[in-house]
């Protein structure tokens, strides 16, 4: 399988994306003023702080060249991972519902939180369990999940881990078809006994074989 | 055409810039102040202002989560 991980001017998060992606299978970057996705399996967007976050998070990026590819991969039924500011950039661009919003402490947070799996039949944690739980660690400073409609809850901050304020502890969200996947923690910083969990790989595992059961449908 | 456009919280929306400042101004002895919301104001020239609302809602605003207010200054 390959993966392709987007690269914005202003990405910072691109190079562990890739590096957990390629524990797994394949990784190339994608350029963000390419219109080439060079026939990646899934999408990642990863995290930092793409051109800029001037005006609002993911607010410019969503235009760039590559994401009109991605859009089109998205609809088309392709697999998207928005991680943090890439998810910031999916909901930006109507590929995932609601909006980050600044944290509700107004602080940059940056520590390890507990995730609750509240779904594991998606393409993105197919190889967790319901109701498992994930270390992970999060770094954000606009990461309060709102939507105003209800929404497809894939990942929870475990009681009392809510590190942002998000609506009903909400850390990840995937669209109605189940192809598109944002989550503010950061699973690519979570795939090495190094940095003390590798509880992160398991989104990675999950796309695995995700495209992997496809290929062998 | 100059114009303003005044970004906002929708209202009901928790707003913790707006709060804190609400907390500070007390502090200073400043008293009786509520609803203290905090947003954001673009002042642009624009040729074509028809085009303003268009532009509120794909970039200038998130239509979701804030609400935008077009105010257009004349004689410039």
């Amino acid at each position: 399988m390959k993966f392709g991980v987007v690269r914005f001017p202003g990405s910072c998060d691109e190079v562990d994306a890739l590096e957990a992606a390629r524990r797994v299978g394949d990784a190339v970057l994608l350029w963000h003023a390419d219109h080439d996705l060079q026939d990646v399996d899934a999408v990642i967007v990863p995290g930092g702080f793409s051109y800029g976050d001037y005006l609002r998070a993911g607010a410019i990026a969503r235009f760039a060249p590559v994401m009109e590819e991605v859009a089109d991969f998205a609809r088309g039924g392709g697999l998207v991972l928005g991680i943090c500011n890439g998810f910031q950039v999916l909901c930006e661009a109507g590929l995932l519902p609601g909006a980050l919003l600044p944290n509700t402490s107004l602080k940059f947070v940056f520590r390890q939180v507990a995730l609750e799996v509240v779904d594991a039949d998606t393409p993105f944690t197919n190889a967790c369990q319901p109701g498992e739980r994930l270390s992970v660690p999060v770094k954000h400073t606009t990461g309060r999940y709102f939507s105003p409609e209800p929404v497809h809850v894939v990942l929870r901050y475990a009681p009392g881990e809510n590190p942002n304020g998000s609506q009903d502890d909400i850390a990840g969200v995937c669209n109605d078809a189940g192809n598109v996947f944002g989550l503010m923690p950061h699973p690519e910083h979570a795939v090495d006994p190094l940095t003390g969990s590798t509880d992160g790989l398991k989104i990675f595992e999950s796309l695995r074989a995700q495209v992997d059961d496809r290929v062998h449908a | 055409m100059r114009a303003r456009v005044l970004v906002r919280p929708k209202q009901g929306i928790l707003d913790p810039q707006g709060q804190a400042v609400e907390r500070a101004l007390p502090a200073l002895g400043f008293s009786g102040v509520a609803n203290v919301h905090v947003g954001r104001l673009i002042e642009l020239d624009v040729d074509d202002p028809s085009q303003l609302p268009e532009m509120c809602e794909r970039l200038l605003a998130n239509p979701l989560v804030e609400d935008y207010e077009i105010v257009e200054e004349n004689g410039r």
